[in-house]
């Protein structure tokens, strides 16, 4: 449903996106993943035909987004990441006035209001001004105005972004809720909201990228990524002391004490699980277990963010 | 079409949702009947003294003695005012962040311009409109001409659209709505004396200066001349500036 293929967008002499490349299929709801400034923005800027692209390609429902822009812009539905409201008009004033831009023939107009406003939970407040309502309103605004034409793709720039919990959780469920009638991509910073709300994501970082894939595939090519392999241990004897232990032997990169487990790390093209287990029972630190030591996602994430895993 | 509305639409409905609109008709009234009720006191003394003076009645002349002044004097208005009309067009836009939702819809440069244009030349139309009845009153009590009435207004109306054609070029270059309005106020302005330096130039100097001043092309209109030359003048210098202002949005898209 949406596809980029080498994506390059320079400002100048900055490079705010390289040779992305990614797929989208068709009802998913995608995550585009990455720290501030990671070029998310652009990439969906240039999706929605806001920017245009310095190289590359991209398509939205079967539209090129650089030679079919309009068939492109009726695709698509977007929120982007100030949301665009004008603070003097009421909420259903606003809603009307893009329905009109976005070409919904009059006689359908009031219907495809009346929708948004409902699966947006905005009928409470729709005679009211817009700069009136608060945040977590304006948010719903704006994924309101995004669907009003019923578009086949929604493209979400930051949706949760400066909400508090509770309106988080409301939007996220908004989100899910769009499954399967709508191919729906959102970029976050924050890794819960693509393991919570998406089926896949796409992780950039400096405007490449590092990953994608569906969740499953991810922590999967992001594990064998790692260059580090490692076990946990748990041992009877205090953890602090076994860990002085484990640093003497040779390859051992890092030992850390995490509670009462013993976190040790080595470069993966060796396995020292033999030594380790040896060092434990001649010590007689009290071997309770012993188990592979895989980076969940949480972490790889962090990694990635810090530079830490290649491409 | 229909989008060019859209747009115009909304923007005549947001004039009227700040207090923009209400404050730039009620200025341009007061103004209006001040420069207007002035006009008629000054014929009002004149006709007194041609009362005793056969020479001077010849002269009486309410197009000229009241309607004409009154219209070069608002021109200087309009050139402080009308700004005020177009500075937030594109400039709030920007701020508010909605120009990428009129970008990111199925609506065409041309589209996005010409509405936001079409939006402030109808708020002009209405001024001009309710301008119109202090010039009900002199056919009243006297019987002026209604052509150079009429070309009058059209002097007025393309000398403000003018205006606003600038005004709105320097909306899309900002973001500020201060630039925005006080940029046109003095390029308008300067385009308006051109004639003042004209006066005091010859030759070529002179006709090229003549030619790019307001003021030559509008006396002619309040004095009921319909001369093509000022009528094409206004349109082109129109033109010229939503042009740029097209270009200027445009040009998102070669950055």
């Amino acid at each position: 449903m949406i596809e980029v293929q080498d994506l390059t967008k320079k400002y100048g002499e900055l490079t705010a996106v390289r040779n992305l490349s990614f797929k989208v299929e068709q009802g998913k709801i995608w995550g585009l993943l990455g720290p501030n400034a990671a070029g998310k923005t652009t990439t969906m800027r240039i999706l929605t035909g806001y920017l245009p692209a310095t190289e590359g390609k991209a398509s939205v429902a079967g539209f090129d987004v650089f030679e079919q822009p309009n068939e492109v812009k009726k695709a698509i539905g977007y929120l982007p990441e100030v949301v665009p409201l004008y603070p003097e008009m009421t909420v259903a004033g606003f809603l009307g006035f893009v329905a009109e831009i976005k070409q919904i023939p009059a006689a359908k107009r009031k219907a495809a209001i009346d929708r948004v406003l409902k699966s947006a939970t905005l009928e409470d407040v729709k005679g009211r001004l817009i700069k009136n309502i608060s945040r977590g309103y304006k948010q719903r605004v704006g994924i309101a105005q995004a669907m009003i034409h019923d578009p086949q793709v929604l493209i979400l720039d930051e949706p949760t972004i400066g909400l508090d919990p509770a309106q988080i959780k409301e939007i996220r469920e908004l989100i899910r809720s769009l499954r399967g009638e709508h191919t729906i991509m959102l970029s976050t910073h924050i890794l819960p909201e693509v393991t919570q709300v998406c089926d896949g994501a796409v992780i950039i970082n400096e405007g490449r990228l590092m990953a994608s894939g569906s969740l499953g595939e991810l922590t999967a090519t992001l594990q064998a990524r790692d260059k580090k392999g490692g076990v946990v241990l748990r041992v009877r004897r205090d953890a602090a002391e076994a860990v002085g232990l484990f640093r003497q032997i040779p390859g051992v990169e890092s030992a850390v004490a995490e509670a009462d487990e013993v976190r040790l790390e080595w470069s993966r093209d060796r396995d020292l699980r033999d030594e380790v287990a040896r060092l434990a029972v001649d010590q007689r630190l009290g071997l309770l277990e012993m188990r592979p030591a895989a980076l969940n996602m949480e972490e790889l994430y962090m990694k990635i963010v810090s530079g830490g895993l290649g491409q | 079409m229909r989008n060019l509305w859209s747009i115009a639409k909304k923007e005549l409905g947001l004039y009227f949702r700040s207090p923009v609109g209400y404050v730039v008709f009620f200025i341009f009234l007061l103004i209006w009947g001040f420069f207007f009720i002035s006009a008629i006191r000054w014929f009002n003394d004149y006709s007194l003294q041609a009362a005793q003076n056969p020479y001077y009645a010849q002269q009486l002349n309410i197009n000229q003695m009241v309607l004409a002044p009154t219209f070069q004097n608002i021109t200087i208005f309009f050139l402080l005012l009308l700004p005020a009309l177009t500075m937030r067009l594109f400039a709030e836009e920007k701020k508010l962040g909605t120009d990428e939702l009129l970008y990111t819809s199925p609506l065409s440069v041309a589209q996005i311009v010409g509405g936001k244009y079409l939006a402030s030349l109808i708020m002009l139309l209405v001024m001009l409109a309710l301008s119109a009845v202090s010039c009900l009153f002199t056919f009243l009590y006297g019987n002026p001409e209604i052509a150079p009435l009429l070309l009058g207004y059209l002097g007025l109306f393309l000398m403000g659209a003018a205006f606003m054609a600038v005004g709105l070029f320097f909306s899309s270059l900002t973001e500020s709505q201060v630039v925005a309005v006080i940029v046109p106020m003095g390029l308008n302005l300067m385009l308006y004396i051109l004639s003042w330096a004209a006066s005091s130039a010859s030759g070529l100097r002179k006709d090229v200066l003549d030619y790019l001043s307001f003021l030559q092309h509008f006396d002619g209109l309040t004095r009921g001349i319909l001369d093509t030359k000022d009528i094409v003048y206004f349109l082109s210098f129109c033109f010229f500036w939503l042009f740029l202002t097209h270009s200027v949005i445009q040009s998102r898209r070669w950055r």
